[in-house]
């Protein structure tokens, strides 16, 4: 499978008033064409700066610095723009056709005074040469097509006039309007309700199939993308900690951070389980630490992991993680 | 929607008569009578027949009673300074005038408030947006007569381009009505400007982006409609203040309108004059407030109309 997208050492800094925030701090990675790689980590931890940085939505205080962003091979990196305009000229081509976004909160991500058929329209009538009445067409097999019933009524209502996980599947429908290669899906499930979470996700996995679009699935929860993911990311502190399929992520993780992320998912098979929570809070983003940023957290933390960054060792073709303690155990097995 | 309209215009009727009464007893309530000016040099045999002319003499309530059987056929009665004239054809006279004036001038803010608004909200420039809030506030705390009388200097006597008395041409209109606009135009460019960064700010202004639309598009389409909203119930009874008229402005330009005549009427006790403007003053607010909510909920879905 050839790559889709690939970003190498990406950064992201905002300029606040507290000072600068180092949100992203040099993250690589490649999405292959047809797959759905998951980006899990706590919020703060910059996934989802991240993908508002290659979708190019970024507010104006943010800083982009990344040696190589493409998109099909097409450079899409705002650093080698003349100027802001070039930029966002070349990205509106972009989004919304070949590359789309599915959004956190349904109850915020729609404009409240229009109507829903209105803003399914709006991506279809930006990228392609169909007159309205054949927009609205494609609108109700949009509609129909992520499971909204009697959609000729309901494309002439009002986002209020939805429930919370009919919004969502409205959000789905703008993001497949014009078949993308690429959905990025921002949390999608965060904001519903648990029975609804299930049908969302299989929704995105059912169109993302038919379309044979790739997704990048965000989320903090390791619950959501344990079926659904062909890949996973751990994030943490604005850097990717550990790399692998959904079974080397579940049953063999090597970061202390993702074996402590499972630890807090509840296993009703096991008898009197207790959820084991990580202790502490995330690194203060404004000073990252130098080393692992995981490192007042962890319960094997060495002298050496407040000092210097890790680099990954790669345990299997597909599976890595950024851990002192692999480094460890290779210059004991060397030495 | 109609049952909803003459729901709301009952109920005005009921403000109206309301406001009537309440008008009718404080206006009596207030020392001084029609015929009492220090210019008036009339012997009391005549301020006598004159007082029973117009039942003056006659009980409050009986007074009362009897002006809401004559409004009620329509009849406001004649003018207690001008004899003989009938209160309905001074305001008819006078009302084009002053609602001409007062329409352009509602124009002039709506368009240079919100061009203002918007223009202060975009720019990332912040002498621009300062410059704007500058002139919010100056626009708010400079009183109509001295912007007024500056444009009169300026424009009127020094450099001589615009006319200084009367509304004859449309260039009689571009001081006066400035200067009304003035103080709105403030307004209403603050109004927008946090109206829009507010809504620039919003979550689905990301999604519209998110779908390839062109930025100054997403503005147009998706935010100043949102944004206005604050605008509208602004501007309902902006309008009803504008065409009902401004005592200084329309005394400092000579206009022959309803604003001046108001104020010439409350301290000439000209008692049938003063609830004719107060009456038609209420009705002009009173609709421009079912106009306002009418109009906010064709923009916004979610007002509901009860």
């Amino acid at each position: 499978m050839d790559s889709l997208l690939t970003v190498k050492n990406l950064s992201v800094d905002f300029q606040t008033d507290q000072g600068t925030v180092h949100a992203v701090r040099g993250i690589s990675f490649d999405v292959k064409s047809g797959e759905i790689l998951g980006i899990v980590g706590e919020s703060g931890s910059g996934k989802s700066v991240t993908m508002y940085s290659i979708m190019g939505l970024l507010t104006d205080n943010a800083e982009i610095r990344c040696d190589q962003l493409e998109f099909q091979g097409v450079d899409i990196n705002p650093t080698h723009f003349e100027d802001k305009k070039g930029y966002l000229a070349a990205m509106k081509k972009l989004r919304g056709c070949s590359m789309s976004m599915i959004f956190q909160d349904p109850m915020t991500f729609l404009n409240p005074t229009m109507r829903i058929g209105k803003q399914l329209c709006e991506p279809i009538l930006n990228h392609t040469n169909l007159t309205k009445q054949q927009a609205m067409q494609r609108a109700l097999e949009l509609m129909a097509l992520v499971g909204i019933p009697s959609p000729e009524t309901r494309i002439r209502q009002y986002p209020f006039e939805f429930s919370g996980g009919m919004r969502q599947r409205i959000i789905i429908a703008i993001a497949m309007a014009n078949n993308p290669l690429l959905m990025i899906a921002d949390e999608p499930t965060t904001a519903l309700d648990v029975t609804i979470q299930a049908q969302v996700l299989e929704l995105i996995r059912t169109v993302s199939k038919q379309m044979q679009s790739s997704v990048i699935l965000i989320t903090h929860d390791l619950g959501v993308v344990a079926s659904l993911c062909d890949r996973i990311h751990i994030m943490y502190g604005g850097k990717i900690v550990e790399t692998g399929t959904d079974r080397e992520i579940f049953y063999s993780p090597n970061h202390p951070y993702t074996a402590g992320l499972l630890s807090c998912i509840f296993d009703p098979r096991e008898e009197h389980s207790e959820l084991t929570p990580i202790q502490g809070s995330p690194p203060d983003l404004l000073s990252p630490p130098a080393g692992c940023p995981f490192v007042d957290r962890c319960e094997k933390a060495m002298k050496i992991c407040k000092l210097k960054m890790p680099e990954y060792t790669q345990l299997s073709p597909t599976h890595s993680s950024a851990c002192w303690l692999n480094e460890l155990a290779k210059g004991g097995s060397e030495g | 929607m109609p049952k909803y309209i003459a729901k709301r215009l009952l109920f005005g009727l009921l403000t109206l008569f309301a406001l009537a009464t309440i008008t009718f007893f404080m206006m009596h309530m207030i020392p001084g009578s029609p015929f009492a000016g220090e210019m008036r040099q009339i012997s009391d045999v005549i301020r006598d027949r004159l007082i029973a002319q117009y039942d003056l003499d006659k009980p409050i309530y009986v007074q009362y009673l009897k002006y809401l059987k004559n409004i009620l056929t329509g009849d406001f009665g004649t003018s207690l300074n001008r004899k003989g004239t009938k209160v309905v054809d001074i305001i008819a006279q006078g009302l084009p005038y002053t609602a001409s004036l007062g329409f352009v001038a509602f124009c002039i803010a709506m368009v240079v408030g919100i061009t203002l608004g918007a223009i202060a909200a975009f720019s990332k420039q912040p002498w621009i947006n300062a410059g704007v809030a500058f002139l919010a506030t100056i626009g708010v705390s400079v009183p109509s007569f001295l912007v007024a009388l500056l444009m009169m200097l300026v424009f009127g006597v020094k450099l001589g381009w615009l006319p200084l008395i009367g509304l004859a041409t449309w260039k009689h209109y571009i001081m006066p009505a400035t200067a009304l606009a003035f103080a709105p135009i403030a307004m209403i460019s603050r109004l927008v400007r946090s109206g829009l960064s507010e809504e620039l700010r919003q979550d689905y202004i990301t999604l519209a982006k998110s779908k390839g639309t062109d930025p100054l598009v997403v503005v147009l389409r998706h935010a100043l409609k949102n944004a206005i909203l604050p605008v509208i119930t602004y501007a309902g009874p902006l309008l009803a203040t504008l065409v009902t008229g401004s005592f200084v402005v329309e005394t400092m330009f000579t206009i022959p309108g309803i604003g001046s005549e108001f104020v010439k009427s409350v301290t000439s006790r000209d008692y049938t004059f003063i609830m004719a403007l107060t009456v038609l003053y209420g009705a002009f607010i009173i609709i421009a407030g079912i106009v306002t909510d009418l109009i906010s909920a064709a923009i916004d879905p979610r007002v509901r109309l009860k």
